[in-house]
């Protein structure tokens, strides 16, 4: 490296510097929440995710703090009570066993007096630690898929994993135990996430259909006031989802649409249509009209024209509506929470109910919150240059 | 626009074309609307005007009620006044952040990887941003990073979202500069692109530095688009619903989560309509010049 060089690179420290904490403080808490999704319960009660590749085994701090003095750092400084053999660790299988030698006498000297004993949970703690050290049980793993399978099947209850309660208590309750079945009961998140794909796929498609033929008509048929009626329709983008909730949500009551599919479905499309008329209006009113004509003269009704050419050339920003309305309608919270609510729950709703409840602790929300944006996250790194295309044009929508 | 002349069609058929549409946004879009501006003037079950709901010996402004009680009452001034902190964070934090970013970013190799990260809190809903969050803030040091860092630091750790208000609005609007700062940076970023390098070079030959560059020649060329950018935001701002729902702090209500408390917990649909009717009339004229900027820009391509 010459000088001229040197210096350019010491001069650039400032700003890569200035880039790469923004970047760090904007990444942080999505890495936050993906690295706890991934770490068993114990684990995340007992050290930040920013600790979880140098965790320690269960109750180190405890062992340390009650026995570490004469036990010693290896665990057999006394020789008649040599913590890491495994003959002697086994007589002690339950802490209250621990617990109970507290008091005893050992060569004439109380083994823990009475104003030092760990508390019943740091006995624990210590008695797991000992189990690890002296070879009688695998340290717990770093990281688990147990979270994901606890919420796929909504199973939110406390203490031990939906596979470790199976297999020691069997089906009770709403729980069979039987994974798909479970995952389909109306609290489990893999049922929340057909209920936001059933939600999204239609109301991604219906007003991308219905904006197709308008915008066709609007910018390749000749009627009079078309230039009103375009301007009209997409002057509708004005309007805020939160005008019309009202007045939906009592003709809804008064058809039975509350709680459908079908109404969930409607009211997405008239919020997508205003701009999917506006972008496929331009896309396709800059076709060159060579192309019409020729269709024309060769005898193809309108029909034909838009099925045959309008439609696979206008796809490019077909695609960019279709990200984007996905993602809109994926993420929605507010129709979703008003016009499906417990009926249907969707991903969005569930998660909405899981920070009311704490959803069984923080490493299963943290976990049903990534599923929730994994779909979007997939979308964004795939489809990039659509997505933010998509997402800034659309920036103005109601 | 051009059209054709070759292909003749029946007078119907662009109306048959544009039914459907036309249907679902009368249905949906126009005539509620509509009906919403009519309901904030009646009461709940819009059967009378909003006069009825009048309390006997308070002050009341016939079918205006709905109205005084969005302004006068209490939970009606918190959302007002929240709604206010968030604007005055928001539009501001994110433009300034989205400036810094757009400049920063455009001078580095790796610029399209640091724009990925800025942006990708976009890509994730509203509720999932929230639990984020929820996670950052957790009182616990062992749990919440901000705490870790605080105490860390030799402070003391806080339950900070039970901040007293507004201070845990303050602590939401956070979470909103951390979503849409990707949103402004990649606008900013564009319109920064289209300086002629010429300009700048000529500045630089001239003897500029980089901050004269920036507030000589950059920021002003830059302008529109700002100005789009903040109006942009406060549109996207005053539509916040789902950060305050989900967060649900002690008096962190902003017009839209209390429209929607009105409307479905309480069931007040005068009222509900008439936080509505507040929340358009504040974004109206804010969108209407929105529109006719992106109007004068495409004008000009």
């Amino acid at each position: 490296m010459n000088k001229e060089r040197f210096v350019m690179f010491v001069n650039r420290i400032p700003l890569n510097l200035a880039i790469i904490v923004l970047c760090a403080i904007w990444l942080l808490p999505t890495l936050g929440l993906f690295i706890t999704s991934f770490r068993p319960q114990q684990a995340v009660n007992e050290s930040g995710w920013w600790m979880a590749l140098a965790a320690t085994r269960p109750g180190t701090d405890e062992y340390q703090t009650y026995c570490g003095q004469c036990h010693g750092e290896n665990y057999n400084a006394l020789p008649n009570a040599d913590l890491s053999s495994p003959d002697l660790i086994a007589q002690y299988r339950r802490s209250i066993q621990l617990s109970g030698t507290f008091n005893r006498e050992y060569n004439g000297v109380i083994h823990i007096p009475e104003d030092q004993h760990p508390d019943a949970q740091q006995t624990a703690d210590i008695l797991d630690h000992l189990r690890i050290a002296s070879g009688l049980q695998e340290s717990p793993p770093r990281f688990t898929f147990a979270n994901y399978k606890d919420v796929l099947v909504g199973y939110s209850a406390r203490g031990g994993t939906y596979d470790e309660v199976c297999a020691a208590d069997g089906p009770s309750g709403t729980r069979t135990c039987d994974f798909w079945t479970d995952a389909t009961a109306p609290n489990a998140v893999l049922r929340g996430m057909i209920n936001s794909f059933i939600v999204t796929v239609p109301a991604t498609f219906l007003p991308i259909i219905l904006a197709g033929f308008a915008a066709y008509a609007l910018s390749w048929m000749d009627f009079n006031g078309r230039r009103v009626m375009f301007a009209a329709l997409v002057g509708l983008q004005i309007v805020p989802l939160q005008m019309v909730l009202v007045p939906i949500f009592r003709m809804y009551t008064d058809l039975g649409l509350n709680g459908t599919f079908l109404g969930v479905w409607l009211f997405h499309t008239g919020f997508g249509l205003p701009y999917a008329i506006y972008l496929i209006r331009n896309f396709v009113g800059r076709l060159p009209a060579d192309l019409f004509e020729s269709a024309y003269l060769d005898g193809a009704n309108h029909f034909t024209v838009f099925r045959r050419i309008v439609l696979p050339l206008a796809l490019p920003a077909i695609a960019a509506l279709a990200i984007f309305q996905f993602l809109w309608v994926w993420n929605d919270l507010l129709v979703a929470l008003i016009f499906l609510g417990n009926n249907a729950p969707v991903l969005t709703y569930q998660l909405s109910q899981l920070v009311d409840s704490l959803g069984g602790g923080w490493h299963r929300m943290t976990a049903a919150a990534f599923i929730s944006i994994a779909v979007p996250l997939l979308i964004f790194f795939a489809f990039q240059r659509f997505f933010v295309r998509g997402l800034l044009a659309g920036s103005v929508k109601g | 626009m051009r059209t054709l002349m070759v292909m003749r069609q029946g007078r119907w058929t662009p109306w048959l074309y544009m039914a459907p549409a036309i249907i679902v946004l009368v249905i949906y879009v126009a005539y509620p609307a509509i009906r919403t501006g009519l309901y904030s003037f009646q009461n709940n079950d819009g059967t009378a005007s909003a006069a009825v709901r009048c309390a006997a010996d308070q002050p009341c402004w016939g079918f205006l009620e709905n109205y005084r009680q969005a302004f006068a009452g209490q939970q009606g001034q918190i959302a007002l006044r929240n709604t206010a902190i968030w604007l005055l964070v928001m539009v501001p934090g994110t433009a300034l952040f989205g400036l810094l970013l757009a400049v920063l970013t455009d001078r580095v190799r790796y610029e399209a990887l640091a724009k990925a990260i800025i942006f990708m809190p976009m890509a994730i809903s509203f509720v999932g941003a929230a639990i984020i969050w929820r996670f950052v803030y957790n009182p616990d040091p062992g749990i919440g990073i901000l705490n870790a860092l605080v105490t860390a630091l030799g402070g003391e750790s806080r339950a900070w979202l039970a901040t007293d208000p507004p201070g845990n609005t303050l602590l939401l609007t956070v979470i909103g500069i951390w979503i849409w700062t990707g949103f402004t940076m990649t606008l900013l970023a564009a319109a920064l692109k289209s300086i002629p390098m010429e300009i700048i070079e000529a500045a630089r030959v001239d003897g500029a530095n980089e901050l004269q560059l920036f507030f000589r020649i950059m920021l002003p060329l830059l302008a529109p688009t700002i100005a789009v950018v903040m109006t942009t935001m406060t549109i996207n701002t005053l539509k916040m619903f789902d950060i305050v729902w989900v967060m649900k702090g002690i008096q962190t209500d902003v017009i839209a989560t209390r429209m929607v408390s009105e409307l479905y917990l309480d069931r007040n649909n005068g009222l509900a309509s008439a936080y509505a009717i507040i929340l358009i009339v504040l974004i109206i004229p804010v969108t209407v010049y929105n529109i006719r900027r992106f109007g004068v820009e495409e004008a000009e391509k």
